[in-house]
This record gives C-alpha cells, sequence and structure tokens, in this order.
C-alpha cells in the first residue's frame, strides 16, 4: 500500500501499463483487422451463370466493353453482363446510383473509367470516387509485369501496388475561408492504414511475394503519414517472414525509373498510390497493357489500371485492348472460373509478343479489332470451349 | 489556378498544355516519353515527386542541379544529393550536382558566358571516357576522383 502511494512508483506503473495496453491493442487490431477481411462475398449466380454489372464509361470504354463481351460469348463464358450506363454530362446523381446498386446486387463489376466533367461546379463530385467510397472499395491493386514482346528499357517488372483508395488526398474535402487562399484535407486514419496494410501482406503472403514496402512522405507529413507508417509497420509484425521496409514518395519515384527491380509488393496511401501505380504503368508499356482492380469487404469492380478515358482515340479502333481485356480475367478468377481466365490470358500474352499487331500505343500501326480477333483466333486453336461461327 | 497560367502563355506566345489529370497522366508519359515535356510548372508536392522522378531519368540526384527563386532576384542555388559522410574529404564525391547549380546560378546573374564554359566544360568531362564516373542510383554514391575531373574541367575550359 504504503508502495503504491509513492509517487514514483505510481509513475512507473502507469508507464508499465500504458506500455502493456498499447502492446495489446495493436495485438487485437491486428487480428480484428485480419479476421475482418477482404472476405469477398459469394458473386450472383444463377443456373451456373454469373451476372457482372458492366459500366461502358466515357472514351474507348464502350468500344473495349463491347470486345469484352464479344470474346465472352465467343469462349462459351457462362458470364451475362447487366449494362449500366453512366452520362458524365449529368449533375444529377441518379445514373451512378443505380449503377452503385446494380453492383450491390451483383457482387462484381467491369468497368470503363467515367469523364469526369470538370466545367462544372466543384460540389460536383467524380463519379468513379463516388462509387468506390459508396462501395467502400478500399484497396486498388495494379499488377505490373514485364510483357514478352513488348520493348521497354527496363525488363523483370513485376510489382504489385496496391493504394489505399477511399481516403486520404481524396476525401473531397477542401474550402476557401479566404477568397484566393483553399484548404485541402488529407485525411488518414488508424482504421484504414490497419486495413490497407493488412490487405498487403495478406496479399504478399498469398502470392509467395518476399517485400513489401511502404510509400510514405512522413519527414513532411509527420502525423498523417507517420501514422500510416506506423500502421504498417505494426502490421508487418505479424508476417515475420516477408520482409517489410518504407521508402519516401519522391526516392521511390526515382528509384523506380532507375532500378525497378527492386521493389516487389508496394503500399501506400491514395495519392502516392495514383502516381506510383502510373509510374510502374509506364515503365512496363503504357497504360494500355496494365489490368487494374478495386476490391471491397463485399464487392470487387475491375477496370483499366491506369482509369484513363482515352478520348482522343475514341471510336478509332486503335486503342489496346489488351489491359481490358486483361481486367475481365482477373474478373473471371475472381468468379472461381480460372479456367476461362488462363485461356484467355494465355491468348493476349501469345498475341502481344507479334509486334505487327501492337496498337499505335506501343509503336505499331494495328487495329484493336485486329488484335481482339488474333486472341480469338488463338483460343480456337487451342481447343474446346468456343463457339463455332 | 489556371488562369494566370494561361494568360501568362497567351502573352509570351509559349504553348500551355494543362495535364488535367496531373500527375497521373503526366507520370506515365514522362516515363515512356520524357522528350516530350520542356517546363513543368505545378503545385509543392507534385514537384517533389516529378523532379525525382525526372533526376532519376538523367542519371540521378549526382548530376541533378537545382535553384530556390524568391522575390526581388533572392535565389539560393544547391544541389539536392545528401551530404555522403563516408566519402568526405576522400576526393571521391561527384561535383557536378553542384558545379551545374552553379552556372545555374552564373545565369541568374546575367553571366552567360562564363556559365556556358563552365557548363560546356562540365558535359565534356563527363562524356570523356578517362574519367570514369561508377555510379549507383539514388542515396548511393558517385565514385570519382575531384582532382582529376577538375583538372580536366579546367583545360577545358581554357
Amino acid at each position: 500500500g504504503k508502495a503504491v502511494c509513492c509517487p514514483r512508483v505510481r509513475v512507473l506503473l502507469v508507464l508499465l501499463l500504458r506500455r502493456s495496453f498499447k502492446k495489446f491493442r495493436a495485438g487485437i487490431t491486428t487480428q480484428i483487422c485480419a479476421s475482418l477481411l477482404c472476405r469477398h462475398a459469394p458473386p450472383a449466380r444463377y443456373g451456373g451463370r454469373h451476372t457482372v454489372t458492366l459500366i461502358p464509361g466515357d472514351g474507348i470504354g464502350p468500344e473495349l466493353a463491347k470486345h469484352v463481351c464479344e470474346l465472352f460469348r465467343f469462349c462459351c463464358v457462362p458470364v451475362d453482363f447487366e449494362v449500366v450506363n453512366v452520362d458524365s454530362t449529368k449533375t444529377s446523381e441518379d445514373d451512378i446510383n443505380n449503377a452503385i446498386m446494380a453492383i450491390r446486387r451483383n457482387g462484381v463489376a467491369l468497368k470503363g473509367n467515367i469523364e469526369t466533367n470538370h466545367n462544372l461546379p466543384p460540389s460536383h463530385k467524380s463519379r468513379n470516387s463516388l462509387l468506390r467510397t459508396t462501395l467502400d472499395l478500399y484497396a486498388s491493386v495494379m499488377h505490373s509485369q514485364s510483357l514478352p514482346g513488348v520493348r521497354t528499357h527496363h525488363r523483370n517488372i513485376d510489382i504489385i501496388t496496391i493504394r489505399e483508395n477511399t481516403e486520404g488526398e481524396y476525401s473531397s474535402l477542401e474550402h476557401e475561408s479566404v477568397p484566393g487562399v483553399v484548404e485541402c484535407l488529407k485525411i488518414i486514419t488508424r482504421t484504414k492504414s490497419l486495413r490497407i496494410a493488412d490487405y498487403a501482406f495478406r496479399t504478399a503472403r498469398e502470392k509467395g511475394r518476399r517485400r513489401v514496402t511502404a510509400i510514405h512522405k512522413a519527414n513532411i507529413m509527420s502525423l498523417g503519414d507517420g501514422l500510416f507508417l506506423e500502421c504498417c509497420k505494426e502490421v508487418a509484425s505479424g508476417y515475420p517472414e516477408i520482409t517489410f521496409n518504407s521508402m519516401i514518395v519522391d526516392n521511390t519515384t526515382m528509384q523506380l525509373v532507375s532500378r525497378p527491380q527492386q521493389f516487389d509488393v508496394m503500399v501506400m496511401p491514395n495519392l502516392y498510390g495514383n502516381v506510383v501505380s502510373n509510374v510502374c504503368a509506364g515503365l512496363v508499356g503504357g497504360p494500355g497493357l496494365v489490368p487494374g482492380a478495386n476490391y471491397g469487404e463485399n464487392y470487387a469492380v475491375f477496370e483499366t489500371g491506369t482509369r484513363n478515358t482515352g478520348k482522343s482515340i475514341a471510336n478509332r479502333n486503335t486503342a489496346n485492348p489488351t489491359a481490358m481485356l486483361l481486367a475481365s480475367c482477373l474478373l473471371l478468377d475472381h468468379l472461381k472460373l480460372h479456367g476461362y481466365a488462363s485461356m484467355i490470358r494465355k491468348a493476349i500474352l501469345s498475341t502481344i509478343t507479334d509486334s505487327q499487331l501492337h496498337t499505335a500505343d506501343l509503336g505499331g500501326k494495328g487495329s484493336t479489332s485486329e488484335m481482339v480477333q488474333s486472341i480469338m483466333d488463338a483460343i480456337q486453336s487451342s481447343g474446346p470451349r468456343t463457339q463455332r461461327h | 489556378s489556371p488562369v494566370p497560367c494561361r494568360s501568362a502563355s497567351s502573352l509570351a506566345l509559349i504553348l500551355f498544355r494543362a495535364f488535367l489529370t496531373c500527375p497521373d497522366a503526366c507520370v506515365f508519359q514522362m516515363v515512356q516519353d520524357p522528350t516530350q515535356f520542356d517546363v513543368l510548372v505545378m503545385p509543392n508536392l507534385y514537384g517533389d515527386i516529378l523532379s525525382d522522378l525526372c533526376a532519376g531519368l538523367i542519371g540521378g540526384l549526382g548530376v541533378t542541379p537545382s535553384g530556390n527563386i524568391g522575390a526581388n532576384g533572392v535565389a539560393i542555388f544547391e544541389s539536392v544529393h545528401g551530404t555522403a559522410p563516408d566519402i568526405a574529404g576522400m576526393d571521391l564525391a561527384n561535383p557536378t550536382a553542384l558545379l551545374l547549380s552553379a552556372v545555374m546560378m552564373l545565369r541568374h546573374m546575367g553571366l552567360h558566358d562564363h556559365a556556358d564554359k563552365i557548363q560546356t566544360a562540365c558535359f565534356d568531362t563527363i562524356r570523356d571516357k578517362k574519367v570514369r564516373l561508377k555510379s549507383l542510383l539514388g542515396g548511393l554514391q558517385y565514385f570519382c576522383s575531384f582532382k582529376s575531373k577538375f583538372q580536366t574541367m579546367k583545360a577545358a575550359c581554357l
């Protein structure tokens, strides 16, 4: 009793309790996150067929969506698309709400990028961002891999970028308290940082990856990015077989263009993810080649990795269909239709080795339809599961 | 705000191209074909990221000069690589970044002839196979004998 009353002992006791509580909380939090998930909800399935929401979007989206439908029909893939158009010129949110409801119903979607009209007032939110945040698609995953037949400065690149998709600089919280002075809030929360870090480490473990690198700017944003980094370190302690390191975002871009092979899995907040994943896409050959996936607890949406509308090349039959077609393969994997996914992916990769078929973004003169036809021919020659015309 | 940029470009008849989805649309084009870019202007954070990306494209921070310009002609020019304490005082540091920063300073002061001379000598010395630059990028060090490089440059200047 007397010992506890002594102030020095009391201080020591408090410090000890605080330290053990912190460890306890960290342990519990990591466990909660691990159990909470990324449990993908089972997609809709009637009569052995899956219903998938298809949002064509703007620019090259509609023509690429058409090619996906054509290819799936050709391969007899048991997927029916529910097409939901979103008109990017309208200020009303009815279209995007319909799309969100369709995705809630079906659980999974394939999407083209929806143009964000910058001439509309600031209150008009990006439709793509609205979709991601409403459905809580918290992990944007992009796998940038050197492809055979595509000439790039660097070879043997195989990087998975995992970007937090729902907070950070994209929180759309801006205000102008004084005319000419705008404040923009970047939101970093412990819950979402732990969640994305856990997703990254689990993905690394599932895919047999060795290293996870957290990208940050904690030297400047010591509270915001500092919290993100701290959460990553906490989660890392639960995965001893995976090496964890961190890198400042500006150094990261420099390292990426000089020695990209050093990176394996990268996890980062929203804006850095945008920049870094686009750098990775550029390194492996451009936006026409890399698919992207957005995962949430209950829904998954697949699209091209760099999320471009490609407005300047729309309807000219010159867009590279690879990214969208590989995204549709990711979709098939998500639906556990691995056979169809492998068959289509193999055909795409064999087509891309033929430089005669390369589209303009790869320095060739091929057309979109020629590439898709070549993919179908490759599938035809590989055996059954195709419709004969 | 894009308005001042646009009005400045119309006055100077300079082609102005706004990457509305900058920096993401900009970075993959930068990686694939950096020669399409000339002058880039952007806010602080994007500048931090893009300037290091561009430095990586040309050979790293060891060869990248920089300057900080303020009002009334106040300016500080500096190299942006690290302090490299492990090779300090050993005649191994690559002087290129700081020398080219000094060249920027001379241009800022209007001493273009001197700036041109030193810049040409510097580029010729880098091209010169006798002075070997063993380089590793990104926080790593350039190894080169400063003395021999300086002597080669001095000879090129004269």
